[in-house]
């Protein structure tokens, strides 16, 4: 009985830890992967122990004190004496005023400091510049290249060559997003109208978590994005295969799949490149399958995953503004073979 | 004691009263459960007794959230292409009392679902019954057709033009109502 409460107790510690920002995993503020995070948890350290000291010293002498007024056996108070001055009084009171503004500013000073840092313009040459536009409630991310057609867009995964500065420009659709990716740099709010910049660069390469950090709607909490960080050489074959047009199909049932998109509803608002559909209401499917999540990181791309997805949205993500698409089996089938194609 | 309960029953109808405007339906039934619309536009049948089409009202025109998403779509899915932004252009103009197939919400549906010769194409299976009917609830707004309350309060592009909410109730001219009635 005993050592199932202990276990049970170890167990949910165990969760606990895991869940929390000190277990190292691809959502976390204390495991940094890029300089800018590194800055932020430096100074998430220096508050947290000027915290921890001022709460370890409050209650040291919180506790001397109760200590000290403890009367042992009843007998009448002593009258309190006045003392006109008190200079220890003072000088503890002054002294501890002075050390509590004197710690805010010195706060104060190292977070505009952090912010300095992590902001920090680059005058480096070889940028990479990529245009996040925050949907309600999914990420459009664009390459933007001189070049039309060299332009890549996808959805919610920002794919970066590890050690390399990237610019970040933000946009939004609808309301106010905000761009988090705890491992990599602190949030920015995406707003719509005015577009700004920031910058960052990842030192390992890895996939990091991101998420929305401003109430943005009812899947507010399933508006996830992912930071693939990449070696440069396999960075620039994801590149080029993305700057690719969709693939054409190659079998029946892929080319009944491209019939049944044309012709149902997924045309009105989705792209993919080399075909009729070229609306900018939803996520570009040009190159879908080369993605590891749908639906702004809620689902992995699998052909069941998919299916339910398509089938009815509604059910998986309330209030999403992509709508049920009833369609016989055969044709759904097809469509996912179809989907699954596009690499 | 029986005053107090008054009261609160007669808040609560009151506070009823306003939901259907604000109600929001994310998922609508499978198509099997839905009813055929046929709706026709003209009296032709064929056969000897046809079947009476009773238009159905639409639901949507009383929800000001499905009004407003019918705005949205409306950009969306490019009706603003040819229609503009009711101005008209390419195509009709929508946000007058001129209707040549009719100025019910059954007509409008069936425009938009069957197309129609010299230009509008059919959205049938392209765009889902429900957000067909968000946008015939968006699009009768726009000359005053429906109630003030669930009209769209502003306009979400560059015009000059009073917003839905304030456009004068237009009497519509052209086909209207029933086509078998109006024989």
């Amino acid at each position: 009985m005993f050592a199932s409460v202990l276990s049970t107790m170890g167990s949910v510690l165990v969760a606990l830890y895991q869940a929390s920002p000190l277990s190292p995993g691809g959502h976390s503020a204390l495991h940094p992967s890029a300089p800018q995070a590194a800055h932020i948890e430096w100074l998430y350290w220096v508050i947290f122990w000027i915290c921890f000291s001022a709460f370890v010293l409050t209650f040291a002498v919180f506790t001397r004190g109760s200590a000290r007024t403890y009367i042992s056996q009843p007998e009448p108070l002593p009258p309190i004496k006045e003392h006109p001055n008190d200079s220890k009084a003072v000088w503890y009171v002054g002294g501890a005023i002075a050390v509590t503004v004197l710690s805010l500013f010195a706060v104060l000073f190292m977070s505009v400091i952090t912010g300095k840092q992590v902001e920090g313009a680059t005058a480096e040459k070889n940028v990479l510049t990529i245009q996040i536009t925050g949907h309600q409630w999914w990420w459009e991310i664009q390459y933007p290249n001189s070049q039309a057609y060299q332009t890549i867009t996808t959805a919610n995964e920002i794919h970066v060559p590890a050690g390399r500065r990237v610019i970040i420009l933000t946009k939004s659709a609808d309301v106010i997003h905000s761009f988090w990716a705890p491992s990599i740099t602190g949030k920015r709010d995406v707003i719509p109208g005015p577009s700004s910049a920031f910058s960052f660069e990842v030192d390992k390469p890895g996939i990091y978590h991101g998420q929305c950090a401003e109430f943005c709607g009812l899947q507010h909490a399933h508006m996830g994005f992912s930071v693939i960080a990449e070696p440069e050489d396999q960075f620039e074959a994801w590149e080029k295969e993305q700057i690719a047009p969709a693939r054409d199909p190659t079998t029946p049932d892929q080319l009944r799949g491209r019939q049944v998109f044309l012709t149902h509803a997924c045309v009105m608002c989705h792209t993919i490149r080399g075909t009729d559909a070229g609306s900018r209401v939803g996520p570009d499917l040009t190159h879908i399958a080369s993605r590891k999540m749908i639906a702004a990181e809620t689902l992995p791309n699998t052909r069941g995953d998919l299916a339910g997805w398509i089938s009815d949205p509604q059910v998986i993500k309330p209030g999403t503004l992509m709508v049920p698409n009833p369609m016989q089996p055969d044709d759904l089938q097809a469509l996912i073979t179809y989907l699954g194609s596009l690499q | 004691m029986r005053f107090c309960l008054f009261t609160m029953l007669l808040s609560l109808t009151v506070l009823l009263c306003g939901c259907s405007r604000e109600q929001r339906t994310f998922r609508n039934p499978p198509p099997a459960e839905q009813t055929l619309n046929t709706i026709q536009v003209s009296g032709l049948n064929p056969g000897a007794n046809p079947i009476a089409t009773p238009v159905p009202p639409n639901a949507y025109e009383e929800s000001a959230y499905a009004t407003a998403e019918g705005q949205k779509l409306f950009d969306q899915y490019n009706c603003s292409g040819c229609h503009f932004h009711g101005g008209g252009g390419i195509g009709p103009p929508l946000m007058d009392n001129n209707w040549i197939y009719g100025s019910e919400p059954g007509n409008i549906f069936a425009t938009i679902m069957q197309g129609r010769p010299n230009g509008m194409p059919s959205f049938r299976n392209r765009i889902p019954e429900s957000q067909a009917w968000e946008i015939v609830a968006y699009v009768r707004s726009l000359s005053g057709l429906l109630p003030k309350d669930v009209s769209p309060g502003r306009s979400d592009d560059m015009g000059g033009y009073p917003p839905p909410q304030s456009m004068s109730k237009q009497t519509p001219i052209g086909i209207t109502g029933n086509p078998e009635q109006s024989k």
